[in-house]
Formats: C-alpha cells, sequence, structure tokens
C-alpha cells in the first residue's frame, strides 16, 4: 500500500494537482552509491538508498506524509500575492516562468505548501518548500505563505515546523525577495511571543537567503543526514577563495560539529522525534495513568 | 576485578582473599562458608569504618574514580525521553557539556551536565569532561530554552575544570562562563544543581547556581585542584594532601559553609561500588529538592537563588 494513499483529502485545498503515475517496473540509480533501487522498495523506504543510506529529495506532499501522523494532513489555502512586482525579464520573461512551474505543478502553485495536523499526537502547522517548483526559492509569496503558517499555528496554539530546501531568494522579484527574510523572521518570533515551539527541519539543499532567516531560528533544529546547508555556494566559495573545500563540507554533520543544528536525524525518525520534542516543550506534566478502579 | 584507590587496599587484600576461598575445591574437613562469612563481615566492617572518615584527599580520589557514575549514567538511568541538543550556534558542538529535554519522573526538565567518558574512546570525545566556551554557550541556550518554556532545570556536574587552552581563550571561554552563570541567575524557573564528582572551579560554578545544590557525599567541590593549589601557595604538587584539606573542599564542610544545600549519602565504599544504588538515591533527593521549588512564583525563584548566593561568606566554619 502507498503511503500517499493514507493522505486524507484536504479539506482546503488550493489546487488539485494529478497524482503522477510512476510504472512499477521503473528502477532509481541511488546518485551517492551508484546501487539500482526499484523503485517501489524505494517509495516504501521513503526515497531513502537501501544500500548507502542517502536521503533522495522528496517534494512537499511526500514530506507531509512522512511527518504528519499517519500520512494525514490537512492544507490550507495560501495568500495570493502579487504576480511579478517589477515585470521581470532575463532571457525570459518570469511570468512565463512561473507559468511553466505551475504548469508542472498546479495552477496558483508557489514554491512552499502549508499543512496542518498532528505529530505524535500534538498539534502542528507544517510549512515545506518545493524544491522542484523554480528551486525553491523564496519570494513574496513564500514569504506570505511561511507569515500565513506562522499566524495560523498561533491561532491554533500549535507548534510551528518549517522544512526548507531552497536554493535562496528568488533573483526576479529583486529587492522584494531580500525583504523576504526580515518578514519571515517576523513571523516566526510571533510564534515564540506566542511561547510556541517552533522547528526548523533542513533538507538537502538549504542555501542563501533561506538559511540566513527563519532557517536559522528554530527553538529545535534538525536536519536530515547528508543535506547540504548553507549560505554561499560551495562553487562561489571555491572560486573565491581559490582553495578545494574540505569533504563533507557543507553538510548537515559538518553543521551539528559546528554547532549549528541540534541533531541529525534520519527521514523513518523525523515524526517520532518532532512528536516527542513537541510533547516535551509542550505538555510538561504527563497525566497519571487512570487507576483501575 | 575492582578499581582499588591505594588506602583501599586493606579491604582489597580481604575481599581478594574472600574470592581466593570460594574458588577453592570443597573438601569436607573445613567449613569454608564459615570461613567466608567471617572475612565478608571483616571486610564490610572496614569498609564502613574507612569511608566514615575519609580525609579530604581520599576523598578527591574517591570523586574521580573512574567507576563513579558520570553524568549519562544519571541521565539514562532518571530520566526518560532524554533528547540531547547540540550546538552553540556559531561555532561548535562541545560534547563536554551533554544536556537537551527530557522527562523527570513524568515532568518535562532541561538536564545537562559535564561528562568525563568512561573509556579512551568516550574521554576523548567529552573531553575529559574539560567544556570549551561553546559548551557553555550551548548551556546558555538550554537556560534560555528551559526559561522560555518553563521547564525546570536539572544540572549535574563533574567537571576538573573547564578547558585550559588556546583555543578556548581565544574565543572567549571566561566570557562564556560569566554569561552562563548570569543567565543561570537570571532563570525565573526551578534549578538543582548537584556536584556528582568533581566540582572544579570555574567550569563547575557556570552549571550549579542552583535554587538548591546539592553535593554527594564523597564529591568534592573547590576553586582550585588541590594540586594546582600547592603548586602556587606551597610550591610544591607534592602538597597536594595538605591543600586538599586546607581548601575544605569536602561536601561536609562546604554544607556547614553553606555554600550547599543537601548531602546526598553515597553507598558504602562510594558511588562506584554500587552504581545503580547511587544513582537511585540521588534520583529520590532530585524531586525532594524540587518539589517545594515548584510551588514557587517565578519572581521567588529569582529572588531565592540571589539572595542564598549573596548570603554566602556572611559566617566561617
Ligand atoms: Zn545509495
Amino acid at each position: 500500500m502507498s503511503w500517499l494513499t493514507n493522505v486524507v483529502l484536504p479539506k482546503i485545498r488550493a489546487v488539485v494537482s494529478a497524482k503522477r503515475e510512476v510504472p512499477d517496473n521503473l528502477w532509481t540509480k541511488c546518485p551517492a552509491c551508484g546501487q539500482m533501487l526499484f523503485h517501489r522498495e524505494l517509495e516504501a523506504n521513503l526515497n531513502v538508498c537501501h544500500a548507502c543510506g542517502h536521503h533522495m529529495r522528496i517534494d512537499a506532499k511526500k514530506r507531509m506524509a512522512v511527518l504528519f501522523d499517519k500520512g494525514e494532513y490537512a492544507r490550507i489555502e495560501l495568500p495570493k500575492p502579487v504576480v511579478d512586482p517589477l515585470k521581470f525579464r532575463d532571457s525570459k520573461r518570469y511570468v512565463d516562468r512561473l507559468k511553466e512551474a505551475q504548469a508542472q505543478h498546479g495552477p496558483n502553485r508557489d514554491a512552499i505548501l502549508v499543512a496542518h495536523g498532528k505529530i505524535g499526537g500534538n498539534d502542528a502547522v507544517v510549512a515545506v518548500f518545493e524544491f522542484g517548483f523554480m528551486a525553491g526559492s523564496m519570494g513574496i509569496a513564500v514569504g506570505e505563505a511561511i507569515v500565513a503558517a506562522a499566524r495560523l499555528a498561533v491561532l491554533q496554539s500549535a507548534a510551528l515546523v518549517i522544512v526548507p530546501s531552497s536554493g535562496g531568494a528568488r533573483m526576479q522579484e529583486g529587492i522584494l525577495s531580500l525583504m523576504q527574510m526580515p518578514r519571515t523572521t517576523i513571523a516566526v518570533e510571533e510564534v515564540k511571543e506566542a511561547g510556541l515551539p517552533y522547528f526548523v527541519l533542513l533538507t538537502d539543499p538549504t542555501t542563501g537567503g533561506v538559511t540566513a532567516s527563519f532557517a536559522m531560528l528554530g527553538d529545535i533544529q534538525i536536519s536530515e543526514p547528508g543535506a547540504v546547508i548553507g549560505f554561499a555556494g560551495a562553487r562561489v566559495i571555491e572560486e573565491t577563495i581559490r582553495e578545494k573545500l574540505p569533504e563533507g563540507f557543507q553538510r548537515a554533520e559538518y553543521l551539528l560539529d559546528h554547532g549549528m543544528v541540534d541533531m541529525v536525524v534520519r527521514r523513518h525518525d523525523l515524526g517520532e522525534t518532532i512528536g516527542r520534542l513537541i510533547g516535551l516543550l509542550r505538555k510538561p506534566v504527563l497525566e497519571a495513568p487512570k487507576k483501575r478502579a | 576485578m575492582q578499581n582499588f584507590l591505594e588506602f583501599e587496599r586493606p579491604i582489597a587484600e580481604l575481599e581478594s582473599k574472600i574470592e581466593e576461598l570460594r574458588h577453592l575445591p570443597t573438601a569436607p574437613d573445613i567449613n569454608i562458608t564459615d570461613e567466608v562469612a567471617i572475612l565478608e563481615a571483616k571486610a564490610s566492617r572496614l569498609l564502613k569504618q574507612t569511608y566514615a572518615k575519609l580525609t579530604a584527599w581520599q576523598k578527591v580520589q574517591v570523586a574521580r574514580h573512574p567507576n563513579r557514575p558520570h553524568f549519562l549514567d544519571y541521565a539514562e538511568a532518571l530520566f526518560t525521553e532524554f533528547t540531547p541538543l547540540a550546538g552553540d550556534r556559531s561555532f561548535a558542538e562541545d560534547r563536554a557539556i551533554v544536556g537537551g529535554l527530557a522527562r523527570f519522573r513524568g515532568r518535562s526538565v532541561v538536564v545537562m551536565g559535564t561528562e568525563k567518558g568512561s573509556e579512551v574512546e568516550s574521554r576523548v570525545r567529552h573531553n575529559f569532561g574539560m567544556a570549551r566556551p561553546e559548551g557553555y554557550r550551548k548551556a546558555i541556550r538550554l537556560f534560555e530554552m528551559a526559561e522560555r518554556f518553563r521547564l525546570p532545570v536539572i544540572t549535574l556536574v563533574d567537571t576538573a575544570g573547564a578547558w585550559p587552552g588556546i583555543d578556548a581563550e581565544a574565543r572567549g571561554q571566561a566570557e562564556a562562563i560569566a554569561r552562563s552563570i548570569e543567565a543561570s541567575l537570571k532563570l525565573t524557573v526551578p534549578l538543582v544543581a548537584t556536584i556528582i564528582g568533581e566540582g572544579g572551579s570555574g567550569g563547575a560554578v557556570a552549571l550549579a547556581t542552583g535554587n538548591s545544590v546539592l553535593m554527594l557525599e564523597h564529591s568534592i567541590y573547590s576553586v582550585i585542584s588541590p594540586e594546582g593549589c600547592a603548586s602556587i601557595l606551597w610550591r610544591s604538587g607534592d602538597q597536594a594532601a595538605v591543600a586538599a584539606e586546607a581548601l575544605r573542599l569536602t561536601a561536609q564542610d562546604l554544607l556547614k559553609l553553606g555554600v550547599i544545600d543537601r548531602i546526598v549519602p553515597e553507598p558504602v565504599g562510594g558511588a562506584h561500588r554500587e552504581r545503580a544504588a547511587a544513582i537511585a538515591v540521588l534520583g529520590d533527593a532530585l524531586q525532594e529538592t524540587l518539589k517545594p521549588l515548584l510551588d514557587m512564583t517565578p519572581a521567588d525563584l529569582k529572588l531565592q537563588r540571589r539572595q542564598k548566593f549573596l548570603a554566602m561568606g556572611a559566617h566561617g566554619l
């Protein structure tokens, strides 16, 4: 049984996206160890290589299903911000790039989804970046979605979990994308000020302005194994300092050693770990087990 | 095989004799059982007598005993859902200080302490329990988390002191310790600190400004190691035993001085002899200590802590 079949139909939804059919006989090559993996088994193992444990990227809906109890969650409709405020074009018009991405991901979509549900029995609002949508870049729509997720968490008195995977700011929105750094910071501060816990789950890759704002401000910082996390891109650094970068540079484990994350957690254990931590922070006293009469 | 300290030699000799007798082939004409019982009673009497009047220098050795339970032994036995959190968010994860969220008898707490490690590999990983600035900055982060989510804090201290190194100085070892003291004194949630082995100087007090400070019966707490003190004031490391006596670093003296609030008894022969029992006794003492603190208001908790430390030194021994 596919883990996706367990997902309840969103109570509120902005988009109806067609489920992509994958033929059962498909094989995927692990980009880390080269092992050929049977698609169905890979999917059942949450897209983690059986041979080497490499965590492959997964899309936002699969991520939601991994995190929420029994894969059940309800997506919320996201605000519809101004489109292409700078009338930007490079080799192509920005509006056309957006249309292409939406043709692939669904109308009105941008690089993030927000849903609410239970994690470990605790109320949680989860915002997940869609790396496949313009490299998960953060523009006004993503910023607005994070503000909406934070406000929903406060409204529901729920924990907020943000799962970035992003190349950074959306250049096509210029300075307005840069302004999402302070805007998202305000959003997560609202959650903290309400006394609610804010979790960041860093996934591959999280870079640039996303890392340098809300993604480094969690009460608890968790990362998936092997995820690339950093500010400047490895190539930019290499070209600037003209030195070869050390093995494992900007990987999750490197960040752990350098004090930036609390823990590196396997995908299979994420729901349990986050659920336990929310419980520890939000249920300070366990109800005494009822005595039998 | 037990790891015997020098002053435990007579006990060790008796115990090895008992072992020998036990492994003797049974002969009908000698009653080994009786003989063993007599020797056992003698050994147990000797152990009790020895540990009832340990000198300060002997306590230093007991406090440093390699088999003594360490932070992680207590963390695993006394807490559930223990989830260590890592990193100072600016430079490194310092494993000399271990801490995170856990439940203590059903209640969420922040628990942290210095961990010395138990064999070569883990000793190196935990830097022998000597923290760098990053360890104290992680502690500050955890103090702040406790305050934010209104969780009591339990600290267990066992360190020879903060790491004396060029790297630590360059990154502000003193500042980090100072901030840790400041952050812990600002808390409006209960803080219970226990010296479980060595309480070495600033590296220890950074985690030990509790509303209540406990000490295990044979642990030590001092401004400087006896060896360090001897080499500075006596100009000879050989005088460590004399310095240990002079420093008044035992739990018994510190209780009289009002520096600590409670002595937690250890099993006869020290915590290293009966680890599980020693750990369990501390668990009960922590619960008893925490209970009245949970009924205090946030403002009173901070005030009580401040007043307690301000009152120190009003009287001598
Ligand atoms: Zn692989």
